[in-house]
């Protein structure tokens, strides 16, 4: 049951609202409730032609030869389609968006990177007429060594992946395989704590499992246009990377959604519509191509695997003093999304609480498997497990309370973020007081009071005199960057609370950033995340 | 062999819209002769209700009642350019761009009233149910439903606007990473509550209670869809699924649902749930997206729970019934954890 709890930040809100806040009964309902809403493949053509794809048996190979000779002249069998008939067969993604480079082909020609690669196209007059076709088809490869783990395939010597990126990594900025994360000193904050632990998380991947597997049916229209049914969820996303890989204008493409049945992030990599645009250009007939469930499990995108180290810096009065995080990102052979997640996920560091010394290198490798994809919480869902999981561990260690040991920690207001940008229109304290009431966790007055406002209610110290040793300042590191204020807000004036502890002596002054090593980046060429080189 | 109970929590943000920004969306609204009005967008509604809570901003905005405001989606011919609905952003970013578009196009129906009843547009004031009239005057007020009529026919304008909204793309720098990555954040903390049964491994999770900070509920109906929603599928991910479950072998590849696991009716349990509002500067009515976020805080909520039962940490997702019996041989069998205090 949900419960609107109106009467927290009232005076940040105007509630004097007619249509917004209403349980409107949605729009949909009706259709969705009688079945009769339509999704991509309820639309009905005459001499519907059919694509299935020829996939790889290996998860590593060189391709010697095709034999198709067969499976042309098998019944029903429209037309064949190889890599060399793609008009542009290299593609990555985010190439929209100027983000890294070309890496995978719609049709492999020479090399299979991954179990389940599309080799070949049919074109078929039945989805069983293709795949009986498939089925006679001869390639003849040459198995290569494949690699697997994440590690593994950052070991010197490792068995290179992806053409583009031979070193198994994703390139940021033009000269990092990975992204990194630097505020304050991490190292001086590791040798203040009084506790620290060190672990491992490793998230494998999951399917996004959608009711409605990914497909589409391409139509030809008047006027050299086609008309796209689609099951995407980014609609121009879809239309644009179809425009590139068939070397088409945006605008012969009429690309038309509506109900999905179910994405959750599965259905950005326009993974069918290329191909049965190409499909219904070489044949003129209507073309659809979806996946099946076995290849929606096995060769759609899934969540990508994660493994994720955290070493934490801990005083026994409960403030965290440095976090030091390292992630790989499993982004299969191929690009596709992972290294913006990569990206996303620095951001993310070191997640909801205020921490004066945070250092992370997060990477996107590849590996000899399914190409992953976005997800639900894309990018931060297993680096909230792992940063979760080590909370309740640290306030174990040091014999606190985990929800109070969150509630000291959490990020206020006004708290300079490790990505150097200043908190504001925070929350984080308010959930977990009300969620605490509600659950009937018992938390102790002054963690009642705390607030995620300037100032927070209290001092980020709790407990008894042997907890509040203030901790010396990190040592200072020679800032390469004096113009810019880094205000660590991690003291709080003491409360006027009954049990408020003893206030620590306030330090002298806030960590300053770590020296960054090629001098100020003021004035450095910049380099945007997501365009990275840009095109201008 | 004993079934023990446990309780774990967690506490998470999550940024809204694409990390970065760059990421616009645009929206176009326009109404009939007879008054009513179609928003048209190339936005994905994927199930989460974004035609429903976009409906209910441009009624809001222009004024008039949710009936009479039609969202149609997922056309490229008719919707201008979106993103995508993807990274928590339809709400925040669609959201705002059709609130820009409806502005524009109150603007007009309020110069078009104006004209007609011979006032100023600022003394004009809806009533949102269908009139506009003069403020502190109700009895000079006009129909919208013969405004429209009246603005094309006889004067000769086009009650419409167009909306874009664009959080400009930040920098990152490639040292510090210093970066933008988003305008606002959402907040939530679950506690989950388990129990754990020693001799098979088996985790059933007995009930959830969480807080759910979203900036504004837009649809109360909708919020509490996607975080029940949510909450399932990241329960799901905690303890069943995979399609490697020997993680990073690739033995044993479910090929249907009848080899890939997740929970069914009868493992969901209830799910208090607290929603907070605390308006985003920037967001639709203060909205922010709760749609990515609410599976997250169930994965570590319900590992912590699990230690909290029986004394083992799984650091290793899904936590399975194999990998808890396990963790329990080696340590000898299951120790419940006292939470310290």
């Amino acid at each position: 049951m949900l419960e609107l709890r109106k009467d927290i930040f009232a005076d940040e809100r105007d509630d004097n609202l007619k249509e917004v806040g209403q349980p409107t009964q949605r729009q949909d309902i009706l259709g969705h409730v009688t079945g009769t809403s339509p999704y991509y493949d309820d639309h009905r053509f005459a001499n519907l032609l059919h694509l299935k794809l020829l996939r790889s048996p290996h998860a590593h190979a060189r391709i010697r030869s095709i034999d198709d000779a067969a499976a042309a002249r098998a019944p029903g069998v429209k037309r064949i389609i190889r890599g060399a008939d793609v008009p542009v067969n290299l593609n990555t993604l985010l190439s929209l968006i100027q983000f890294g480079k070309d890496d995978e082909p719609s049709l492999a020609t020479d090399v299979v990177r991954y179990k389940g690669e599309p080799i070949l196209a049919i074109v078929a007059t039945s989805e069983r007429a293709a795949q009986e076709a498939l089925a006679m088809v001869r390639v003849s490869y040459d198995p290569l060594p494949a690699v697997f783990d994440v590690e593994e395939a950052l070991k010197p010597g490792a068995v290179s992946v992806n053409a583009a990126y031979p070193k198994n990594t994703f390139e940021y900025y033009g000269k990092y395989d990975h992204q990194k994360l630097r505020f304050g000193d991490v190292d001086a904050g590791f040798a203040q704590a009084e506790i620290v632990l060190e672990d491992r998380y490793q998230m494998s991947p999951i399917e996004h499992a959608p009711t409605e597997t990914n497909g589409s049916i391409a139509v030809p229209d008047t006027n050299g246009r086609f008309i796209v049914y689609t099951s995407t969820q980014a609609l121009f996303f879809s239309l644009d990377t179809s425009a590139k890989i068939n070397a088409m204008q945006s605008n012969q493409l009429h690309f038309i959604g509506g109900t999905v049945g179910g994405g959750f992030g599965g259905k950005v990599d326009t993974l069918t519509e290329p191909l049965a645009i190409l499909a219904a250009r070489l044949t003129g007939a209507p073309v659809r191509h979806r996946l099946s469930r076995h290849e929606e499990m096995q060769f759609g995108s899934p969540r990508g695997g994660e493994r994720i180290y955290i070493k934490d810096g801990v005083m026994r009065d409960g403030r965290i003093v440095a976090r030091k995080v390292t992630a790989y990102f499993d982004s299969g052979a191929y690009t596709r999304l992972s290294s913006y997640a990569a990206v996303k996920c620095a951001a993310h560091i070191p997640g909801p609480y205020t921490i004066p010394n945070v250092s992370a290198d997060v990477y996107c490798v590849f590996t000899n498997r399914t190409p992953a994809t976005a997800m639900r919480g894309f990018g931060v869902t297993a680096l909230d497990f792992a940063l979760e999981c080590q909370m309740d561990k640290l306030a174990i260690a040091i014999g606190m309370d985990p929800l109070e040991f969150r509630i000291l920690n959490a990020y206020r207001d006004g708290d300079m973020k490790a990505h150097r940008r200043e908190a504001k229109n925070c929350a984080l304290i308010e959930c977990a007081q009300v969620a605490a009431e509600k659950a009937h966790w018992p938390l102790r007055d002054e963690f009642r009071r705390m607030s995620s406002r300037q100032g927070g209610g209290a001092a980020r110290t709790v407990g008894g005199a042997d907890r509040t040793r203030a901790p010396a300042p990190a040592a200072p590191a020679a800032t390469a960057r004096p113009s810019t204020p880094q205000r660590v807000s991690y003291e709080r004036p003491a409360a006027a609370a009954p049990v408020a502890p003893p206030a620590p002596p306030p330090r002298s002054a806030p960590p300053p950033p770590a020296a960054s090593p090629a001098g100020s980046t003021h004035g450095a060429p910049r380099f945007s995340s997501v365009f990275g080189t840009r095109r201008r | 062999m004993a079934k023990h109970r446990g309780r774990g929590v967690a506490t998470i943000n999550y940024p809204i819209g694409m990390n970065l920004g760059g990421d616009p969306s645009q929206a176009l609204v326009h109404s009939n002769p007879s008054g009513k009005f179609t928003v048209a967008l190339s936005s994905i509604d994927l199930g989460q209700g974004m035609k429903s809570v976009t409906r209910q901003i441009c009624a809001e905005t222009l004024g008039v009642p949710v009936e009479d405001v039609y969202v149609d989606t997922a056309d490229s011919d008719t919707g201008p350019h979106c993103m995508g609905s993807f990274a928590s952003r339809g709400t925040h970013r669609v959201g705002n761009a059709v609130m820009a578009a409806a502005r524009e196009a109150r603007g007009v129906m309020m110069e078009a009233a104006a004209e007609e009843l011979e006032v100023d547009p600022g003394d004009l004031e809806t009533d949102g149910k269908g009139s506009i009239h003069v403020k502190g005057a109700p009895h000079r007020s006009i129909a919208i439903s013969e405004l429209a009529w009246i603005a094309q026919r006889w004067q000769g304008r086009t009650i419409s606007g167009r909306g874009i909204f664009l959080v400009p793309l930040s920098d990152v720098d490639p040292e510090t990473g210093e970066m933008s990555p988003a305008t606002c954040y959402a907040h939530a903390c679950l506690i989950a509550e388990v129990e754990v049964d020693d001799e098979t491994g088996d985790v059933a999770v007995l009930k959830m209670t969480s807080a759910y900070e979203v900036g504004r509920a837009l649809n109360p109906k909708l919020v509490e869809q996607q975080l029940v929603g949510g909450s399932w599928m990241g329960m799901s991910h905690a303890l069943y699924e995979t399609p490697e479950p020997y993680y990073p072998d690739t033995r044993e590849g479910p090929r249907d649902f009848n080899e890939y696991l997740m929970p069914g009716p009868g493992d969901i349990c209830p799910h208090d749930i607290l929603v907070l509002e605390r308006p985003a500067p920037d967001g639709p009515f203060g909205a922010k997206g709760p749609g990515e976020m609410c599976a997250n805080p169930v994965l570590p909520a319900v590992a912590n729970a699990v230690f909290n039962a029986v004394g083992v940490r799984i650091n290793d997702l899904p936590i399975t019934p194999e990998k808890i019996l396990r963790a329990l041989k080696a340590r000898g069998g299951a120790a419940p954890a006292a939470r310290p205090r």
